[in-house]
């Protein structure tokens, strides 16, 4: 797996557009408080989002949960969520696990990793940026992409 | 014919497929092509759970007895459909996550005053079948691994024969055999790794060279790949008394991307006979060589003594799901023919020489490109849904799909109790646009004799009956009765759920027969409905949903045994 580079913290204040395309990489420890913060951010900035859908690939989400239809694991592009769809709760989902077979990712994933895949999986119902989601498809999934969608679906 | 076992009572269904030959045929008469239309239901119970119901009732000592999907809940009801008494084996929540395809289980057996069955959670159970006392209880599979089980086992010669389940997450297949009196492993035989592993020794003899040389179970893989490599068993086993041998296939190699595995990939997707007693392996046969499409070999193998080429000879017949019907001389592992069911395009046929199939370059997997039209899809020509074999008609009752598929593959890597697939999957109707059929087939002539088209794959069990009449369910809810000649439908009740359950028949404390189906839509094929998917992800469910978007318009989830018999 590609190891990615550490680089400073940009602030937190930017201007929207620049956030679109701005790189964050890891967090700092010191700086994890803000992961809320930084997660935000990630909403609206396209490759934090494009990252978070190639680890949904990578770490075998996608074998579960499908390209957000479900399978094994529930779909996750709708707008039913047994956990709730609140940033802290599918950033719990992922880290901690869930009782009815969602295994924890802890220690797989960092905590970047974590965010991008949190931001990622909300834009999958239409919780991001339009115009920073991403557009394009590789898999084979013939609907809408992800910022086609909305939150009503 | 090896003896449907010598049980007095003829009125009894003891195990999912009734008899050691796995014919699923009732010697019951009472309910013919004649009066069938009068079949009435008489009772019927609900479950409580609503998940895919697989599993085939089973009666026994006056009792039915029917195993729930998770959480596999054991029901012991009277001939009145009143409830004796009820166990909960309380599996672990997360068996649920690692379930590849619903959470089923294909049933309960029941041997000797005891009732045997596994848990989703990898645990294999017997209970007092008077009482549902648990008597003993062994953890079989780590569900840290993927590892789950969903077959019914088999009770042979004080043995409780048991499968596991997971090859879409890395996991190695197993077969081992229980001590029946303290549910201690006597035998394990593994379907991947070095030959002492897989129980192969000198008195392995198979038929075809391609079988043979030592240590076939790592050498036809890359380094290390074996113990990721699947071939779980989680299908039927059959067993032949007079060869003192059992009969069962092994299910597809992992991951499904073919390029991560170059070789063989043996013993995965073929058929072992082994000995009962020991375990060692006798012959194997492998219906798919390093699989491309996961065809697992797991199908039932029904065991019949017919005339061919002019002699009678002990045969296993096996609907396959790489899309053939295969005949095997039972004793040596010989193909004697192998002769397409549906509509094929991996392959253009079985080389009886060698014993191997021929793949069709053309559909064949390649990195980063789709490839269209692969024809039977991944689910086969026919999954675990179990035919009937009935000696009056000479004929195999086979449910089955139509279904063809795109695929494209990529590199997966294994993480543990993850899937290991490598795979994405598009489901579409094949030829003729129904997706099902339920058909005829006779095996000396090698020849489909009547078929019915039916809007969905029939993910149901067959039964056959004395009465000349055979069953099935429709995942859309329709319980039907057919002649066992002609495949007219005789007569059809509509259930609360689509029906994916084994029909069973035995005879009531009153005498008379009766046919009892569980009802409850689910399963790989109906994971659209019990899991809640999102249709518009063609790929979900490992892409059987783009062909199923359909069925949540048809029925509900449900979960209902259903009791018929002549007014
Ligand atoms: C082995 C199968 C499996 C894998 C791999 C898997 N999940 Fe899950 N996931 C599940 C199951 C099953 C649940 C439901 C758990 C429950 O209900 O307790 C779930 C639940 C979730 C939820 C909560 C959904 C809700 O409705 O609240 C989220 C978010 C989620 N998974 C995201 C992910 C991400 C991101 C990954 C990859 C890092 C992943 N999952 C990998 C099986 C899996």
């Amino acid at each position: 797996m590609r190891k990615i580079t550490l680089a400073p913290l940009f602030g937190l204040v930017m201007l929207a557009g620049c956030e679109r395309e701005q790189r964050q990489f890891e967090i700092p420890p010191a700086q994890a408080q803000f992961a809320k913060p930084l997660h935000a951010a990630n909403e609206r900035n396209a490759y934090a989002l494009s990252q978070g859908k190639t680890l949904f690939k990578w770490f075998n989400c996608a074998g579960c949960h499908s390209n957000g239809g479900g399978g094994m694991g529930p779909a996750l592009m709708d707008d039913h969520w047994r956990y709730g769809n609140n940033a802290e709760d599918i950033y719990a989902s992922i880290m901690e696990g869930r009782p009815n077979g969602m295994p924890s990712f802890r220690g797989k994933l960092n905590e970047d990793q974590a965010w991008q895949l949190v931001a990622y999986v909300r834009s999958m119902s239409g919780w991001a940026r339009q115009d920073a989601a991403p557009g394009r498809d590789d898999s084979m999934y013939p609907g809408k992409p992800e910022n086609m969608r909305d939150q009503r679906n | 014919m090896p003896a449907a076992r010598a049980d007095e009572a003829d009125g009894e269904w003891r195990m999912p497929a009734r008899d050691y030959a796995s014919t699923r045929f009732s010697p019951l008469a009472e309910i013919t092509a004649a009066n069938v239309r009068q079949l009435k239901e008489a009772w019927s119970f609900t479950t409580g759970v609503q998940a895919g119901h697989e599993a085939a009732p089973i009666f026994a000592g006056g009792l039915l007895y029917v195993v729930t999907p998770y959480p596999n809940h054991v029901f012991a009801l009277d001939t009145a459909g009143k409830q004796r008494w009820k166990y909960d084996p309380k599996p672990q929540p997360s068996s649920q996550g690692v379930a590849c395809c619903d959470v089923v289980n294909r049933g309960a057996v029941y041997d000797g005053g005891r009732l045997y069955f596994n848990t989703l959670d990898g645990n294999s159970i017997a209970l007092d079948a008077r009482t549902g006392k648990e008597l003993w209880r062994t953890k079989l599979g780590k569900i840290e691994l993927g590892e789950t089980i969903t077959m019914a086992p088999l009770v042979v010669k004080g043995k409780v024969l048991v499968g596991n389940s997971g090859a879409e997450l890395g996991v190695r297949g197993w077969l081992v055999a229980l001590d029946a009196k303290t549910g201690k492993p006597l035998w394990r035989a593994y379907s991947t790794g070095p030959d002492k592993e897989v129980l192969i020794g000198a008195g392995f003899k198979p038929f075809y060279g391609a079988e043979r040389g030592q240590d076939l179970g790592v050498k036809s893989w890359p380094p290390e790949a074996w113990k990721i490599g699947g071939g779980t068993v989680w299908g039927w086993i059959s067993y032949d008394p007079q060869l003192n041998l059992i009969y069962y296939g092994t299910g597809n190699p992992g991951p499904w991307n073919p390029e991560q595995r170059p070789g063989d990939n043996k013993w995965t997707a073929g058929l072992f006979a082994r000995d009962v007693d020991t375990g060692q392996a006798r012959w194997f046969y492998q219906f798919s060589p390093h699989d491309l499409h996961d065809y697992d070999a797991i199908n039932e193998n029904v065991l019949v003594d017919l005339p061919i080429g002019g002699a009678t000879r002990k045969l296993l017949v096996r609907p396959e799901r790489n899309g053939y019907v295969y005949v095997i001389d039972r004793a040596s592992g010989e193909v004697i023919s192998a002769t397409p069911f549906v509509h094929i395009t991996t392959s253009t046929g079985v080389d009886l020489k060698s014993g191997r199939l021929q793949y069709n370059p053309k559909t064949q997997p390649k990195p980063g490109r789709v490839v269209r039209d692969i024809c039977p899809a991944s689910p086969g020509a026919k999954d675990w849904q179990p035919a009937a074999w009935s000696p009056r008609t000479g004929l195999l009752y086979i449910p089955h799909q139509n279904l063809c598929q795109d695929a494209g593959t990529y590199e997966t890597s294994y993480i543990a109790g993850t899937p290991y697939v490598g795979a994405e999957v598009r489901m579409k109707p094949g030829p003729g646009g129904h997706r099902g059929e339920f058909s005829a087939w006779d095996p000396v002539a090698a020849q489909k004799r009547w078929s019915v088209k039916e809007n969905f794959p029939v993910w149901s069990g067959a039964l056959a009956t004395a009465g000349g009449v055979v069953f099935y369910g429709t995942m859309d809810g329709v319980f039907k009765a057919l002649d066992a000649n002609s495949g007219e439908v005789l007569w059809s009740f509509r259930t609360s759920s689509g029906i994916i359950g084994q029909p069973v028949s035995y005879r009531g404390a009153d005498g008379k027969q009766y046919i009892a189906v569980l009802s409850g839509v689910g399963g790989w094929a109906g994971t659209i409905v019990s899991g809640e998917i999102d249709a518009r992800d063609g790929s979900a469910a490992l892409g059987f949903v783009n062909a199923m978007r359909d069925l949540p318009k048809y029925t509900v989830k449900g979960g209902m045994l259903h009791v018929f018999a002549l007014p």
